[in-house]
């Protein structure tokens, strides 16, 4: 029975290819840790530089001019409230953790959505992966990202790009399949290179969709970053977490109400975006 | 030199699809062919040409292998085997950057559903092929509002194509096709998808462009009135992509090349497609310049006719001229024939067809006199022939009623 369970240790397959990483790629990880913890920084400072009362009044503007006066309101009382519960700087955190996995997400996941789109046998390949990332509990990307880039919040914006990518892939996917085909003919029959139909007809066509995409990817990148609190990711994450440890029910109550107004607010306005787009 | 050579031509769907051919030269059917090796012939062994500046109209039944057929002439369907020569260079051969040309500036498409860019506005999507071309902002603003005047579009420049109705939408996409200037231009059952009146309204407009723009025209429509409406020449292709009839309106009308061909005919109305000009012939003429009394009485009397058609020496119609009236001028001692003239009588041109000319012609005593447009006399067209033709093709089994209530009220007429 040992004999099998040693044969059958993936687990252990799994560690070694990890230990194999840190030791022989390490430069690699470095560097991408530098990238990601550059570009966290920069947004960072983008939202918690400039006081709270700006940042309100231009979220609450956005909200107004692609979403309307609900949504609108909704944020300016929203963004309030968070500040006087005193979680300004943590929801500005988790803000920029969001903002920083999805740009990376997007970098990756619209290319490779389109490559997708191109090729069948790609596709093929590709499903199955995907399927597999969505099913995986979020948690067991924290393993894998804490071991390659310690704690801290390089690896929550690693875990949280790669836990929410899969939506913009498929969307991507789906959105430039779903360009009619005639459309596609008048391209090349008006002498089109490849990529210029590309560029001026699948991706602006498919856009609405992969919008929706983009929506979801946001909303699922805004509920690992909470989870990824736990391996020291930072902002709100940390607040709903030591109401979990520490038993603060109203630390816990008050970092999830936080939560939810910015999780409202990102739907709203990017799926606002898609339905203008949609017309 | 034609402008467009096809030559043997084969265009099959499927993997390695140059397997079917021998088998169809075998005289395999396409069912037998696609059960055997899974390939579905489109387009089998076509040859023919297209010259410059006609309208060539290929029309066949859904499934037929027209849509294959066109894409083959700016190569979004690659032909299996063959030879598609234009201007006498073989675009079979052609790589992607000759391709592109070609397709850039010398043949541009119109769409049975449009294919406009949904979210572009008219003249965004009319100057589109111009962007593809590189060509800069201000040209091909104006070059796209020139093809927006030409199909009647103005006004509508800033609309989303969702906003528009379907006739409007296909004036996009025919205005974008005009826009490059390209010679040839390919149209796939482009008006199919329009409902009858504005399908009509179209066609009149496509022949109206057409006499100004002298365009070679691909036509391709399912909707046999249609392809004789619009085609200079039509070509029929039978099921499994065979051409089975190749020719002018009137001889695929008049000598169908096999049964598939006449059962096709058989349901047309051909008073629609047979023209004035077509069917008519000499009658009764006098040159007011020359002719007198009595060679008026003559004529009159040889071809045992009350009435004669009085002409100048430019045969420009001058009116008709009874027997009693030049009775009574030769009683007179008179000579001139046009101090008699009278115009109880109807005029028509010679493109105007038969069934436009029954109603006149029922109510007329005398031929219809066939005019062009300098008022020359053609010739004369009498409700005898008119009815005559209305006949032909009309199997005796079933003659419309239409035609037989013509017959009787002509009758009456003639008895009164
Ligand atoms: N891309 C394709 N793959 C396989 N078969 C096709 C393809 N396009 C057309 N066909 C087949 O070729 C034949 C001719 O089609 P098509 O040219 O679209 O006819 P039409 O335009 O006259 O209706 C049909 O039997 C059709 O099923
Ligand atoms: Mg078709």
């Amino acid at each position: 029975m040992n004999r099998i369970r040693e044969i059958f240790d993936i687990g252990a397959g799994f560690e070694s290819i990890i230990e194999w990483l840190t030791e022989e790629a390490d430069w690699l990880f470095d560097f991408i840790a530098l990238v990601v913890e550059g570009f966290l920084d920069g947004v960072n400072w983008l939202f918690n530089f400039p006081s709270a009362f700006v940042i309100i009044g231009l979220f609450s503007f956005l909200a107004w001019k692609v979403a309307g006066k609900g949504v609108a309101l909704f944020s300016l009382i929203g963004f309030l409230l968070i500040l006087y519960m005193g979680y300004w700087s943590e929801t500005m955190d988790t803000l920029s953790l969001v903002f920083s996995a999805v740009i990376f997400g997007l970098l990756i996941g619209l290319p490779v959505g389109i490559w997708a789109s191109r090729s069948d046998s790609a596709w093929k390949i590709l499903r199955p992966i995907l399927d597999f990332m969505q099913t995986l509990p979020a948690f067991v990307y924290l393993i894998p990202a804490v071991l390659l880039f310690k704690l801290g919040p390089v690896p929550g914006v690693i875990a949280t790009l790669i836990f929410s990518l899969p939506p913009v892939v498929r969307l991507t996917n789906l959105g430039i399949r779903q360009v009619p085909v005639e459309i596609r003919e008048a391209c090349r029959a008006f002498g089109a290179t490849p990529k210029q139909m590309l560029l001026k007809a699948e991706l602006p066509v498919a856009l609405p969709t992969i919008m929706a995409g983009v929506n979801q990817t946001i909303m699922l990148a805004l509920s690992m970053v909470v989870i990824s609190g736990m391996i020291g990711a930072g902002g709100l994450g940390n607040v709903v977490l030591k109401g979990i440890t520490q038993l603060k029910i109203d630390m816990g109550f008050e970092g999830g109400i936080c939560i939810v107004i910015l999780a409202i607010f990102l739907d709203r306005v990017t799926q606002a975006f898609t339905a203008t787009q949609k017309r | 030199m034609a402008l467009v050579e096809v030559k043997d031509l084969y265009k099959i769907f499927g993997t390695n699809p140059k397997r079917a051919i021998p088998l169809i030269k075998e005289g395999k059917s396409k069912q037998e062919i696609k059960k055997k090796t899974g390939c579905t012939i489109a387009i089998n062994d076509a040859t023919f040409e297209i010259h410059r500046k006609e309208t060539f109209v290929v029309m066949g039944l859904s499934g037929s292998g027209k849509s294959t057929f066109i894409r083959c002439l700016n190569r979004l369907v690659k032909p299996t085997a063959g030879q598609i020569l234009i201007d006498g260079k073989d675009i079979v051969k052609m790589g992607s950057d000759e391709l592109r040309e070609l397709r850039r500036y010398k043949m541009s498409m119109v769409f049975q559903h449009f294919g406009l860019l949904p979210h572009r506005n008219v003249i965004n999507n009319v100057e589109f092929g111009l962007e593809l071309g590189g060509m800069k902002k201000t040209e091909r603003r104006e070059k796209a509002m020139e093809a927006i005047t030409l199909v009647g579009l103005e006004g509508f420049e800033f609309s989303m194509p969702n906003e528009l109705s379907g006739g409007m939408q296909q004036r996009v996409g025919l205005a974008r096709a005009l826009a490059n200037d390209a010679e040839i231009l390919l149209m796939d059952e482009a008006f199919s998808a329009l409902d009858p009146l504005i399908r009509a309204q179209m066609q009149d407009e496509l022949l109206d462009l057409q006499d100004k723009m002298h365009k070679t025209i691909i036509f391709i429509t399912h909707d046999l009135d249609e392809a004789l409406k619009i085609g200079d020449r039509i070509a029929i292709l039978g099921p499994g992509g065979r051409v089975r009839q190749i020719g002018v309106p009137e001889e695929i009308l008049s000598n169908p090349a096999d049964k598939y061909v006449k059962e096709f005919v058989q349901n047309v109305d051909r008073t629609k497609i047979i023209t004035a000009g077509s069917i008519k012939h000499s009658g009764p003429v006098l040159n007011s310049i020359k002719d007198g009394p009595k060679a008026a009485l003559h004529l009159m009397e040889t071809q045992s006719k009350s009435y004669a058609y009085l002409v100048d020496s430019q045969r420009s119609l001058k009116g008709i001229i009874h027997i009693e009236d030049v009775i009574e001028l030769k009683k007179k001692k008179e000579n001139d024939l046009s101090t008699i003239v009278r115009h109880d009588f109807f005029t028509t041109t010679p493109d105007t067809a038969i069934s436009d000319l029954l109603g006149t012609a029922l109510h007329t005593k005398y031929p219809i006199v066939v005019i062009n447009e300098d008022n020359k006399f053609l010739g004369i067209v009498s409700r005898e022939m008119i009815i005559a033709e209305v006949n032909e093709g009309v199997d005796e089994s079933d003659t419309p009623t239409v035609f037989s209530e013509i017959l009787e009220e002509t009758e009456v007429f003639q008895n009164e």
